[in-house]
């Protein structure tokens, strides 16, 4: 089961927790368990949130499957110049 | 404010315009003769990217009232290629990417013919200060200084061929 | 459809090589059309109002006479813009910046805007238009709008339960930072500020809008993304996005400050009263003062180190400035402050703080240099106290495969490493410095990302290929996009044409930003050709009667495989392209993609400065620049990004500034006083570029644009502080500054 990492404001709206272990084989399908869970993550699923799957940042791929013995880490969304 | 009328040479060309007495030589070439080559960046002489060459000498266009461009001979980037044969400074930017977005590039170009009509063998102290009028923020001047030196030569070869 | 986007090590043809590009001609010879350089039959010109205040409650706008005088056709105020956000904060917020409602919130703030039949006539009318302010008190200091007492710029927003200008507090980190300093055999702690600064493309906003009563319009722009301000301002002036056009102009500039939409809405909106088309074109006033400059901030930086170098722990505290609404700014700050190191012990905290000072948009690698700033300023003090080599010091610490970034995840392959090696046997390094000279060298990162992004490749009858892509083409991506199709379709490079396409012929593409053009627009470049190829393939199999299985793709031709097909002469693509018309007509190709896995990346600046100690004007005389760019598909272009951003950095680091005055209003709107580098203030900077493939791109690409933008003030605050013996921790690190730092070491002995 991947262990998905938080940092400080998802962290919160997952009541503390650093990390969680969440059965998920897509990003779509983590986002989901993850809101149904907590539902504070809507609003950063709102203004934005993006997945780090084995270093690599995943803003907009909801199917992005996720290995099983993945690293997966919660992001904010980060724009650019 | 009545407008006022204007017999000037562009590019080599006899040209009339009537325009407003307030009306900056820029916009009478953007706006009325259609020349958009030139580019407003400030509009306050600080930029260089409208430059234009007066009887030979470069000036900021939007520091210059159209009315007074009556008698003269005025040089824009879109004469600096004869025919299809491009200026060695404008073949020059190409090759050496001197330009990144291009805004900034036509007064550049008009800025760094006005340095080699006048010293074709320009070093690089002399380059940079030529064309310290005119502001790029994309390329960090690199690739231009390289290109009008490149430039330069080839103008003097050109030359060389002329007198033999 | 899903692809393969792993990266495959093939040997390229054309990738890498360096050919002239295709908008070349045009730029040289004055033809490319930028924002300000079209026309429509019978235009009005717009104007906008701005507040002369920094904070003040709009009691009444008078428009009256404007509106009567003569040649006026439109005027709007925030009215005419009703609120149909529906509760998206975000949009409301993108609204009231376009044009300020109940509030001015910063000086230069849109209040009003006017189409009339020319310039003079605007400008009158601007005059005629009363607004009844009451001045509010205001802040502009990002420390003193931390304070319980300040004037609070969004009542609606709360911290620790009251209205406060704090809108975000981010962490990151891992480990105990605390058990990690109480290790450290040295700690240095310090305070730094960054002054704010603008991204200063020489092209200003400019825009032709066309809206009619059917409510249909079109937009021309100078934007580095077309579909964001097409899909934000039909939401915001309520029409349908499928009937608003817009088309993306040359543009002149951009390096985030045209990601936003700014005076957009109100063309739109003057079009729409008036029933004419609208150019509005900003003045350079008007860029300084109402479109999206970066952030002051002001950090605390603490790192704690054991004298054989290893850091034990590392600790940010950042304050960064948003303008006048919630912004990621400090949050990036926090993500990126210690990404180049591997430190066991790491923390920041950052705080986004509103002021009453323009919107913040990108600027590059947003957020990353001022706490690079920060950040490498003290790595320096660090190796000076423990006696270590500041190159050797970052070596040893420095981030690899395998470590736990301190934003999170753990990285992959990644180039910090080899651009510290590259730095560390620079001949650059060994150079002799004279007197009152200095060195300095400091690292960057930046994150970098794809996103959405669509493309179209169509093969005409001769074999000719249009590519269109709906990235914005903001410094030469025609070309490498051009190389990239031509080399996946076995072509020449000047039989491809690649053109930026408008909002009505492509899907949606995201906003070239994040140095995402080249990696996004070139993946989706790859797989639209080998979906073309495989039509031709199939077409080939139609003409030789045989199975497309046995038919191969190579050197531009179609070729029919094993011993049985050896009768088959290879069908070039001219060739299957000229009998298209017989054989199921048109041939294309397209990609629709969401590019994610961007790769992070790198870079590690050199610099020697040398100081007057008479004036404090301090020169930069040599600069290298060595990053990572993964796969470099036209190195020149890739060179000049670099450079590009190492000299705004420079500019930043010694010179730029807004310059606020006590009543909140700026006071130096233009390039005369703001003042970015001249050709003279530079020498030639010279690159380094590391190719370190990418493994989630087919030909490994990394984004560019952003990285180069980030060491630069670290790495001259590093060699000023070593020419003149005194650490600098202000940027801009201005004459005046640098003489107050000499005097005052002076004083001390
Ligand atoms: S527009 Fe004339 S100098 Fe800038
Ligand atoms: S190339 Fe963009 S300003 Fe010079």
């Amino acid at each position: 089961m991947p262990r998905v990492g938080l940092s400080g404001q998802h962290r919160e709206a997952a009541d503390g927790a650093a990390s969680l272990d969440i059965e998920a084989s897509t990003i779509r399908e983590l986002l989901a368990i993850l809101v149904q869970r907590y539902p504070r993550m809507q609003r950063h699923l709102d203004e934005g949130l993006a997945v780090s799957i084995n270093g690599e940042i995943y803003r907009d791929n909801r199917d992005m499957v996720i290995p099983e013995t993945a690293e997966v880490f919660l992001l904010p969304r980060i724009q650019g110049g | 404010m009545s407008a006022v009328q204007v017999s000037t040479t562009v590019n080599g060309d006899a040209i009339d315009f009537v325009c407003q007495p307030t009306e900056t030589l820029l916009d009478v070439l953007r706006n009325r003769l259609g020349l958009i080559g030139s580019k407003e960046g400030c509009g306050t002489g600080d930029c260089g990217a409208c430059s234009v060459t007066v009887d030979g000498q470069l000036v900021c266009s939007c520091l210059v009232l159209g009315a007074e461009a009556e008698g003269r001979k005025i040089g824009t980037v879109e004469g600096l290629a004869d025919g299809d044969k491009l200026h060695p400074l404008q073949k020059q930017f190409i090759d050496n990417a001197a330009l990144q977005c291009g805004v900034c590039t036509p007064g550049f170009l008009v800025a760094a013919k006005a340095l080699l009509d006048r010293n074709p063998n320009p070093t690089e102290q002399e380059i940079r200060y030529a064309l310290a009028g005119n502001l790029c923020r994309c390329t960090g001047y690199d690739k231009i200084v390289r290109a009008v030196n490149a430039a330069a030569r080839d103008v003097r070869k050109q030359q060389a061929r002329k007198k033999r | 459809m899903a692809h393969d986007t792993s990266y495959t090590d093939q040997d390229f043809k054309i990738v890498g090589s360096r050919p002239p590009r295709p908008d070349g001609i045009d730029k040289v010879t004055g033809r490319a059309r930028y924002g300000a350089d079209v026309s429509a039959p019978g235009q009005l010109v717009g104007r906008v109002l701005r507040s002369p205040h920094a904070h003040a409650k709009i009691r009444k706008i008078d428009t009256s006479r404007a509106q009567k005088l003569k040649g006026v056709k439109a005027v709007i105020t925030s009215k005419d813009l009703p609120d149909l956000t529906e509760g998206n904060r975000g949009n409301y917020d993108i609204l009231e910046n376009c044009m300020a409602r109940e509030h001015a919130l910063y000086d230069g703030h849109a209040v009003a805007a006017v189409a009339a039949v020319d310039e003079q006539t605007a400008r009158k009318a601007l005059k005629l238009i009363k607004v009844d302010y009451k001045v509010l008190p205001h802040v502009t200091d990002v420390d003193a709008a931390m304070q319980d007492d300040a004037p609070v710029v969004q009542p609606h927003i709360q911290h620790d339960g009251k209205p406060s200008n704090i809108c975000n507090v981010s962490q990151f980190g891992h480990g105990d930072v605390e058990a990690g300093f109480a290790q450290a055999d040295v700690i240095v702690e310090k305070t730094y500020k960054t002054e704010q600064t603008h991204q200063g493309y020489i092209e200003p906003h400019a825009c032709l809008a066309s809206v009619g009563p059917d409510g249909q319009g079109e937009l021309w722009v100078t934007t580095q993304g077309h579909f964001t301000v097409r899909n934000l301002c039909a939401s915001l002036l309520g029409m349908d996005i499928a009937k608003l056009k817009v088309t993306s102009s040359e543009i002149g500039g951009g390096f985030g400050g045209k990601t936003h939409i700014w005076t957009e809405p109100l063309a739109l909106a003057l079009s729409r009263k008036a029933n004419l088309p609208v150019k509005l074109v900003m003045s350079r006033e008007d860029v300084f003062k109402g479109s999206g400059p970066t952030c002051s901030t002001s950090m605390d930086i603490k790192i704690g180190a054991k004298k054989d170098g290893t850091v034990t722990a590392a600790s940010a505290t950042l304050r960064y400035h948003a303008g006048p609404h919630p912004g990621p700014w400090g949050m990036l700050g926090g993500m990126t402050a210690w990404a180049c190191y591997d430190f066991e012990n790491v923390q920041s905290i950052a705080y986004d703080v509103l002021v009453n000072r323009p919107k913040v948009a990108a600027y590059r690698a947003p957020s990353a240099p001022m706490a690079a700033f920060g950040v490498e300023s003290t790595m320096d003090l660090v190796a000076e106290a423990i006696g270590m080599d500041p190159v050797d010091f970052r070596i040893k610490n420095a981030a690899k495969e395998g470590t736990r970034a301190s934003y999170g995840p753990t990285y992959g392959p990644i180039g910090i490493g080899p651009t510290l090696e590259a730095v560390k046997n620079h001949p650059h390094m060994r150079a002799r410095l004279g007197k009152n000279q200095g060195r300095g060298m400091a690292c960057g990162f930046w994150f970098n990302f794809g996103g959405q992004t669509c493309t179209d490749l169509n093969i005409g009858v001769d074999g000719s290929v249009n590519l269109t892509v709906g990235t914005v083409d903001v410094g030469g991506a025609r070309a490498s996009m051009s190389l990239i199709a031509a080399e996946e379709l076995g072509i020449p490079y000047d039989q491809v044409k690649c053109n930026v396409g408008d909002t009505a012929s492509l899907g949606h593409n995201d906003t070239t930003e994040g140095s995402r053009g080249t990696f996004s627009s070139g993946m989706a470049t790859i797989f639209a050709a080998r979906n073309a190829i495989e039509e031709m393939k199939a077409r080939a199999a139609k003409t030789w009667e045989i199975d497309i299985e046995d038919i191969e793709w190579r050197d531009g031709a179609a070729h029919a495989m094993g011993m049985q097909h050896s009768n088959l002469a290879p069908l070039s693509l001219a060739e299957i392209a000229g009998a298209s018309p017989g054989t199921g007509g048109p041939i294309a190709g397209h990609n629709e993609v969401v590019a994610d896995g961007a790769g992070v990346s790198f870079a590690s600046h050199i610099c020697d400065v040398e100081v007057d100690p008479e004036t404090g004007a301090t020169r930069v005389i040599r600069y290298t620049v060595v990053q990572d760019a993964g796969k470099a598909i036209h190195p020149d272009y890739v060179e000049g990004q670099f450079q590009g951003g190492a000299a705004q950095g420079i500019g930043w680091a010694l010179n730029e500034e807004y310059v606020y005055g006590e009543d909140g209003c700026l006071q130096n709107p233009s390039f005369l006083d703001y003042r970015i580098p001249v050709c003279s203030d530079l020498p030639f900077i010279d690159t380094e570029i590391l190719e370190i493939p990418n493994p989630n791109h087919p030909y490994g690409i990394r984004g560019v644009g952003e990285t180069s933008i980030v060491p630069p003030l670290a790495a001259i605050g590093n060699a000023v502080s070593s020419a003149v013996g005194v650490r600098l921790d202000h940027t801009p690190m201005s004459p005046p500054r640098v003489l107050k730092a000499i005097k005052e070491k002076q004083a001390g002995g």
